[in-house]
Parts: structure tokens; sequence; C-alpha cells
């Protein structure tokens, strides 16, 4: 890199008036992201003209590209070189990067990837909030693999979200999703800009030893290999193609199997270090409200409300929505008669909410995809409407 | 096209120098040093033109003198991509079409690697079109080598870009009837600031362009015309192996012919060889490195 430097481009006790965007461009900057490539895209443009600013300010790289897909890939190649790398898009976008995400997750790349999630499907509606690509952050690319997809819930979510990013995505070798919508991406807030110099100082682990001994894809005992830089004088091959721990292609079922293994081990070990959430009222919750990102919010002040009126309703909203964090919401929904997904899409989450309650709870969805958010009466009059018939 | 034109085909004085050399110079080349030889045998059918290619590169490498270490090898998909593996460098072997999209990013993020992408005519000039057309435009210092063999070989041998008229491939059972891509002509148009194209037959002048294609700062884009003997030359009676790289001196013609009427070894074709672009062009890399100083310079002068 030129001229690299380390320092934030904002003061972290400043307060200041931001947009989701711009927050999630800081964020980056500040967890040590030096490399960005991307393709303009409403409701995602304001990340890439942020970091257009900032990256040349510390020394990093903003590139253009000619497509999404190039983009992705020049950010893949970026973090080869060993630097920290970054892309921002949204929905058709999204769909595009596919491809290269699934070679980020099979070659264990690190990379982060922001979706400003646009009312869909197709070119759907530009400006408008959707939460629609959900399913797709988890089953997007093709084949099986494992996925980090975080969606904060506030601008401030935002910054320290996408710093967290970078932190997974160098410890896992992963790429990690950011997920949020519209009016998450375009709402101004004023605030102080939390410290992420713990995310910052989090990079991936670097081959040492002897260049013979060396496998690019032996795991150490958190289930992840570390990584050689092209000059290191380990001289690596990395391929898409299923491989051995060589990092050579192979077709032998027995290596293919430790291959799949070696990409989902490394989540469950460390399924704590993923795992990230928020509780409101939960213990007691007869009716738990389960909502991420925007809807969160409304769904907070229902909670509220609803608890003012001497209800029994709780909150469950995932920060780190794939791996969802299925354990965690069944130790703290045990009270729960049933839950209300509330969602801007036409039912995505609530599958996995199906799939997740350990018992005979009713679901009920509550979605919305006109290009509205969910308000927190809608949300107050669903959850009423459980109650009464309980 | 036509920059380079020698009325007569007269040797050269400094021939015999020439040739010394290069005698000197083949001793000194080992080609095992650049590769992976655990991983032999290789995938490639008999006769197949990328291993032709695939020496005149490291002969190149090593006339340049790139510690393979700080060498990095981009490919794609297709019998282009499989190429790179066996190269002991750092090797990417990337998605289809993606190789100079990927290569951008390891070259901006490391200016300090040698930075070469090895594609083949599909891989570079449908599915990754695109990108070639702006890695040209953009100038970034990376030498991109083009296996065109006319044909998607590691598929079974479906009509490429390049696929000549007439030709038989298994999607067009009564030959192809779409037109050609002139990948060299593409590349040019788009704004590489160096430019050639050469036979596998010939392995010195092959090496010779690749060797200034790397030395040169900026895009260098390279077309190597690589046959396909199995798949493109049994479909269409294109004759054995060492008959279809004979037949490269009738149908491809140097460039410094271009002009010499009384000439008759070369068929009059639009495939010619040899230097076609080497221009002066920024290259992006330094501008933007340039960009960002300013910018730093501007920053620290707005602080004091």
């Amino acid at each position: 890199m030129t001229g690299q430097t380390s320092q934030n481009t904002l003061d972290s006790q400043d307060t200041i008036n931001i947009q989701g965007n711009h927050a999630c461009a800081l964020g980056a900057v500040a967890a040590g992201c030096r490399f960005y490539a991307g393709y303009p895209i409403t409701p995602s443009s304001e990340v890439a003209e942020r970091l257009a600013k900032e990256l040349p300010k510390v020394g990093g790289v903003f590139i253009q590209m000619e497509d999404e897909i190039a983009s992705i890939a020049a950010t893949l190649g970026a973090s080869m070189g060993g630097v920290k790398s970054m892309t921002a898009t949204s929905g058709p976008g999204f769909s595009l990067k596919q491809e290269n995400l699934g070679y980020g997750m099979g070659a264990q790349i690190p990379c982060v990837v922001v979706n400003v999630m646009r009312g869909g499907p197709s070119t759907g509606m530009p400006t408008r909030p959707s939460q629609g690509d959900l399913m797709q952050a988890r089953w997007g690319t093709h084949g099986d693999h494992p996925v980090i997809a975080l969606t904060p819930g506030s601008v401030e979510e935002i910054y320290t979200q996408t710093a967290r990013a970078f932190a997974l995505s160098e410890q896992l070798r992963i790429p990690v999703l950011v997920l949020f919508d519209e009016s998450l991406g375009h709402l101004v807030e004023t605030i102080a800009l939390p410290d992420v110099a713990e995310y910052e100082n989090t990079v991936r682990k670097w081959a040492s030893g002897k260049p013979e001994d060396y496998k690019p894809y032996r795991p150490d005992a958190d289930g992840v290999a570390p990584m050689a830089r092209p000059g290191d004088g380990y001289r690596v091959h990395t391929t898409g193609l299923t491989v051995s721990e060589s990092g050579f292609p192979t077709q032998k079922s027995i290596e293919v199997d430790r291959a799949m293994k070696r990409l989902f081990n490394k989540m469950e070990i460390n399924k704590d270090l993923i795992e990230s959430f928020e509780d409101v009222d939960c213990e007691d919750a007869e009716v738990v409200i389960v909502a991420l990102g925007i809807v969160g919010r409304a769904a907070r002040m229902a909670v509220r409300e609803l608890r003012a009126e001497g209800h029994k309703v709780g909150l469950f909203r995932p920060i780190t929505l794939w791996p969802f964090p299925t354990q965690t919401f069944r130790k703290l929904t045990k009270k729960a008669k049933s839950f209300v997904v509330a969602e801007m899409n036409s039912g995505q989450m609530i599958l996995e909410i199906g799939a997740a309650k350990q018992g005979k709870q009713t679901v009920c969805g509550l979605n919305r995809y006109d290009g509205d958010p969910i308000s927190p009466s809608q949300i107050i009059n669903a959850v009423k409407e459980v109650l009464d018939h309980e | 096209m036509n920059k380079h034109v020698i009325p007569q085909a007269e040797e050269p004085p400094e021939q015999n120098n020439q040739q010394n050399n290069q005698l000197e110079n083949i001793r000194d080349f080992e080609i095992q040093d650049y590769l992976r030889l655990d991983l032999f045998p290789h995938f490639m059918c008999p006769g197949c033109g990328h291993g032709i290619a695939l020496r005149a590169l490291l002969w190149a490498i090593h006339d340049q003198g790139i510690d393979k270490n700080n060498l990095a090898i981009i490919s794609g998909i297709g019998c282009s991509g499989r190429v790179g593996t066996y190269i002991d460098a750092n090797t990417y072997h990337t998605t289809h079409g993606r190789p100079l999209a990927f290569a951008t990013g390891l070259k901006m993020a490391r200016p300090d690697l040698h930075v070469v992408v090895i594609t083949g005519d599909g891989d570079c000039l449908a599915i990754g079109g695109n990108h070639l057309i702006h890695a040209a435009r953009r100038n970034l210092d990376i030498t991109c080598i083009m296996l065109n063999n006319e044909i998607y070989g590691m598929t079974g041998g479906q009509v490429s870009p390049t696929t000549p008229h007439d030709r038989f491939t298994t999607t067009t059972p009564a030959g192809n009837i779409e037109p050609v891509f002139d990948a060299s002509r593409l590349a040019e148009a788009a704004g590489a600031g160096f430019v050639g194209r050469e036979v596998t037959i010939h392995v010195p002048r092959l090496r010779d362009l690749i060797s200034e294609g790397l030395d040169y700062k900026g895009f260098s884009f390279i077309e190597v015309m690589s046959d396909c003997t199995e798949i493109n030359g049994r479909k269409n009676d294109l004759g054995s192996s060492s008959e279809m790289v004979l037949g490269q001196t009738r149908t491809m013609r140097p460039s410094e012919y271009d002009n010499n009427v009384v000439d008759h070894p070369f068929r009059p074709n639009s495939m010619n060889t040899g230097v076609f672009v080497k221009s002066n062009r920024p290259e992006y890399g330094a501008s933007y490195r340039d960009m960002v100083d300013d910018i730093q310079e501007k920053q620290k002068g707005h602080s004091v």
C-alpha cells in the first residue's frame, strides 16, 4: 500500500450528524479497510462516494470498477494481497456478486460485502427500503457454504457492525455480509463514533515457519488456517475448485468431505464470537416479536407501549442474522407462547423461526413489502391480535 | 496495426549476435525451476499449444529476472485457466472471465508484485470481455496472455468468439456462421499500452514478445495462437498436431511482411503477428499513487 497510516479520519470523541451509508464507510476505514472496489448503485452509492474521499487520505485504494462482478473480484484480489478490503452494493448488484462471493467462501478469502437493501425483485424500487435479501444472503451463491451476515439496526450500529465485519472476516477467513435497508442507509442520526480499535487490531493469522511445511488449508485449533501473502515466500495456489489441505484440487471423496467440514467447523468452533443479538424483555414474555434492522426499532417502541399496558411482550433482534443464533433464541424465549415475526418482505426470517422454535408456539408473520417501513402501531396491532387468540 | 514495415525480408545484421545470446540463454534457463513438478503429469492433451506457450512464458519470466516469490499468476476458467497451476509462484485460479478484475485489485493493493494473467478466448473475450476492455482502458501494469485456441476446449469443444467461419464445433454442427473477434485489435482500440500476437511454432519470438510485454509498464495484451489439436483439430480434420503447428506458418503473417508484395510463403490473412502497439500512455497505478501523494500533501498543509 502507498504510505499506509492507521489514523482514523475522525476523532472518535466527536459527536457528528451522519448518514447510515457514510457511517458504514467510516466504520470500514476505522477498522483498517484500505481497499474498496465498487460500482454505482442506489441506494448504496454514498458508501462508495465517502470512501472515494476517505481512502486516499489514509493511503488506501478506491477504485470504481466496470461492473459489480469486477468490483468483488478486485476486492478478493486485494485481500489476497494482504489488505483489508470491501465492496458495497444494493439489489441487482448483490445478485451479480453471488458468483465471486462463493469463490471467497470456498477459497476462504476475507472481505466485507455490504448490501443496502432496496425493493425487488429485479430493479424493483431503488429508493425504497426492503428486507427482501435475507434469504439471498444465506443461500444466494451456489453450493453448500457457511455465511456470516450482520444486520445493524441504527446508524451507530452500522458503524460498529461494519467495523466488526472486518474483524470477523479477518479472524475467520470468510467474506462477511453487512445488510441494512435503504431507510437506515439514508437515515441521518447524531452519534458519537464508538471506539473500534479492537476491530482495527484484529488481523488474519499469517503463515510462519518453513514454506515446505506450510499447508494453506490446514486449520489450527480455532478451525482457521493461517494465510500467506504473495512475497512472503510461500508461493501458494488459490482456486475455487475443492481442494485438499495443500490448496490443490481434489475429487477424492475423503478429501472433499474434509474440505467441506473445514468450511463449517470454523463456524461451529467460533459460534460465540459470531453470535450477536438484542434481547428486550424476552425472559418472561408470552409473545416475542422477532425483528431486525429498522423494524427492530419499531418493535422496541411497540414492546415499551405494550408493556405499559401490562402485556408480557418481548423483542428478539438478531444482529448476526446468519448463522441464526438458534440455541440462544430457544433459551431466551422459553416462556413464549407465540412469536410475531415482523419483516419487510413476504416472509423470509419466519422460515428460520419456524425451524428454531422448540415447542408448539404459534408463529405469526407481519409482512410489509410496499416500500414503507413497518410502523410501531402495526406491530402493536399484530401482537394484540395474537394476544386475543390466546 | 501495420506499424512495422520492413520492405525486404533481409536478415538484420545483429542476427548472429542474437543467436549466440539465445544459445547461452537456453543453457541458463531450466524450466523445472519454475514448475510445480509434483503436480505432473499435467492435464493438457497431446499437441496442445498451451504447453508451448507456458514454456515461452516461463522463459520470458526467467529472462526478465523476475523473482517467483513476487510473481502472481492469475487465471480464469477453461484450459487456459488450468495452465497457471503448474507454475511455482503465487497462483490464483479465479472465476470464469474474472482474472483481469481480480488482478486489478491485487496489483492496486500490491504494486510491488509482477502480475501476469493467463486467460483464454472464451474467458477473456466472451464472459470476461467487459473486464478486458476496461483493463486495457485503465492501462494498469498487468501482463495479459490470452491463449487463443479458437474453441471452448475444457467443456468439450463449443464455438467461441474466435472460432473461424464454417468451423464445426459441438454447438455449430452445421458450421459456424458467426463473425470472429480480432482480440488484438479490440485491445488496441480499448487503449492497451502494449499489444502483440505470436504463434506457438515460433517459440523464441513468442518468448521475446512476452518478455517485452512483461517489461512494459502498463497493460500489455499478448495474444498467443495456440492449437487445440484434440478437439478443434479432430472435429475439423485440421491434421495431426504437428501438421497443425506447421500450418501456422501458412495462415499467420509476421507484420514485417505486411507490405511485401513479392512474398509468397504467407497466405493473405488478417491475423498477422508481431508487436502492434507500444505506447507511452500513463500507467494507472502510478497515476493513482501520484494522486494519493497530492491528497496527502494537501492534507498535511491543511492540518499545519
